[in-house]
């Protein structure tokens, strides 16, 4: 127990201090995409992972987050940084409905209607002109030129959604959570509302996951349909972030993150430029063999099955 | 004034298609009590269940509960009522703990994590499973897991408990602790509706017994009542020995 917090007050401590000692804009930037993947694999990880609804549409969320960010600033000229709090407000909105929709599913079912809708928000983001500029994509001007501000931002959204996750599954909401993933009918005969505690989890879900998106329109100041609603790089990536870093564990989908972005950027840039170039457009297979890898040896991720990794490396009698 | 009944069934009827599975089924539970309810195979004991506690919805007829109607109501809400059920075909949460288990049912009744755990304890306590706390739900052996279910059930801090088959498959030593159990749920004035095959248990714990086949009543009395009736001996084994026996 005390050896954990020595740890995580390390981690913490590297993460401040990380953008003052290594300068370069190429890797801080990493690390903010890294953070902010923390809090989307955290939150899918809330939904799918404790409460067992399995998400293939967080783009929703994640595009819906940034539009309304985006929307907030192009149209009302307000600033995007307002568009934090009513882009995981609005996100969370637009959760409640897809819960509404959604939920009369269960199982792959359910994993099958969020695909659609992650679809359909892609199609309205590109048809609905007058407010999204469609295909043309949302531009604003970055409030920063130094990438500092949004480190840190990025660090304080991450630490915070984990604390939240944290603290909601400690608590009955925690237990209501993996109840319903146990057993939904099991769930509902010991009192627990599961059609409500359903949507109180994709709530706190696609609120951060919105959150999230608010912060990916204020840092990269450019957003169109095709990146922030993609079901490949958003919504599967989602599932890739929690499902290699473990499934219903805290620390899972942070380190997860960390993993993907890392395995994402050095086939993107075909190994730092050192291989040939088709290298980078392999990353899409590279992600399917690694899941399968994962699937295969480690179901429960880095983090769920860290015993069974130490045991391997330290092959101890 | 007619004196309300704790719990009262009238003409239940639930219909899957062509098939009656329950067809205007009355009882009535008086407190404290506890009541039987027996049948052949297929008769439609645990859909009378499953209408009580409102996972399937009655197609005919009304239950009430302390003189309110309960038709309608989630599921969930029914266990907010105070009344619980155990499964035939048990329902342990798996990858939870067995406490944890308990713990989420206890969260019915109470909202912090402290008294949900000492909720919980003291109710493993009181049904012999505080040593297997901290056991995995999914590695009890089968016996121990019917006693889950009514740990869990008893967490929700019933005043009606429906105990669905929570005899079957337990060997005779186990048998007798799960008698024992029942009756020291009853003792603590909470009224139970069981549903069971073995007569031994049903017979030997029972104020009074509700017999049903094809959906239908066939016989309600006391155990010796009904265990002499002449069409529950037909319904469970066959017309040669209603017209052979000795009654």
């Amino acid at each position: 127990m005390k050896r954990n917090r020595v740890i995580i007050a390390f981690i913490a401590l590297a993460l401040v201090l990380f953008p003052l000692v290594v300068k370069s804009d190429y890797y801080q930037h990493l690390v903010i995409l890294a953070l902010m993947w923390v809090v989307i694999g955290g939150s899918w990880n809330l939904l799918a992972g404790y409460t067992g609804q399995v998400s293939f549409g967080h783009a929703v969320f994640f595009g819906t987050g940034a539009y309304a960010a985006g929307i907030l600033a192009n149209k009302l000229g307000i600033s995007a940084w307002w568009g934090m709090a009513f882009g995981g407000i609005t996100a969370a909105l637009v959760g409640l409905f897809i819960g509404w929709v959604c939920f009369r599913l269960r199982g792959p079912y359910f994993a099958l209607a969020t695909i659609a809708a992650g679809e359909i928000f892609r199609l309205i983001a590109t048809t609905w002109e007058s407010l999204t500029e469609g295909m043309v994509g949302i531009m604003i001007l970055q409030t920063f030129r130094s990438k500092l501000p949004y480190y840190y931002l990025a660090l304080f959204l991450a630490a915070a959604s984990m604390f939240v996750f944290d603290q909601v599954m400690k608590s009955k909401w925690g237990f209501y959570f993996i109840s319903i993933r146990e057993d939904q009918d099991a769930a509902e005969s010991l009192g627990i509302n599961t059609t409500l505690y359903k949507n109180v989890s994709l709530l706190i879900s696609s609120f951060f996951t919105g959150m999230a998106g608010a912060f990916y329109m204020n840092y990269m100041a450019f957003i169109d349909p095709h990146v922030v609603f993609s079901l490949h790089y958003i919504s599967i990536m989602a599932i890739l972030v929690g499902i290699i870093g473990g499934v219903a564990t805290i620390w899972g989908p942070a380190l997860g993150a960390f993993i993907m972005i890392g395995v994402q950027e050095t086939f993107r840039s075909s190994v730092f430029g050192l291989a040939p170039r088709w290298v980078s457009q392999s990353h899409a297979l590279v992600f399917g063999l690694l899941v399968m890898f994962v699937i295969l040896y480690m179901a429960n991720g880095v983090v769920g099955d860290w015993p069974k990794i130490k045991r391997l490396f330290l092959r101890r009698p | 004034m007619i004196a309300v009944s704790f719990f009262e069934v009238q003409e239940i009827s639930k219909r899957f298609g062509g098939l009656m599975a329950v067809n205007g089924v009355s009882f009535q539970v008086e407190p404290g009590k506890i009541f039987g309810l027996i049948g052949p195979n297929g008769s439609g004991k645990t859909t009378i269940f499953n209408l009580i506690n409102q996972y399937y919805t009655l197609t005919a007829g009304d239950i009430l509960f302390k003189g309110k109607s309960i038709k309608g109501l989630k599921t969930h809400e029914i266990c907010h009522l105070g009344i619980g059920r155990t499964f035939q075909v048990v329902k342990p949460l798996k990858r939870m703990s067995v406490l944890e288990n308990v713990m989420a049912s206890a969260f019915c009744r109470v909202n912090t994590f402290g008294e949900a755990r000492k909720l919980a304890i003291e109710t493993l306590d009181f049904c012999n499973l505080l040593s297997e706390k901290d056991k995995a739900a999914k590695s009890l052996p089968i016996a121990s897991r019917k006693r889950l279910e009514i740990t869990r059930a008893m967490a929700t801090k019933p005043e009606l408990l429906l105990l669905d088959e929570t005899a079957a498959g337990l060997n005779p030593g186990e048998l007798d602790e799960a008698i024992d159990l029942i009756k020291r749920i009853r003792d603590r004035g909470v009224t139970i509706i069981i549903v069971e095959h073995i007569m031994k248990v049903i017979m030997s714990i029972s104020d009074r017994i509700h017999a049903i086949n094809y959906g239908q009543t066939i016989a309600e009395g006391k155990p010796e009542e009904v265990a002499n009736n002449r069409e529950v001996i037909e319904a469970y084994l066959g017309e040669a020995y209603a017209e052979g026996g000795t009654h």
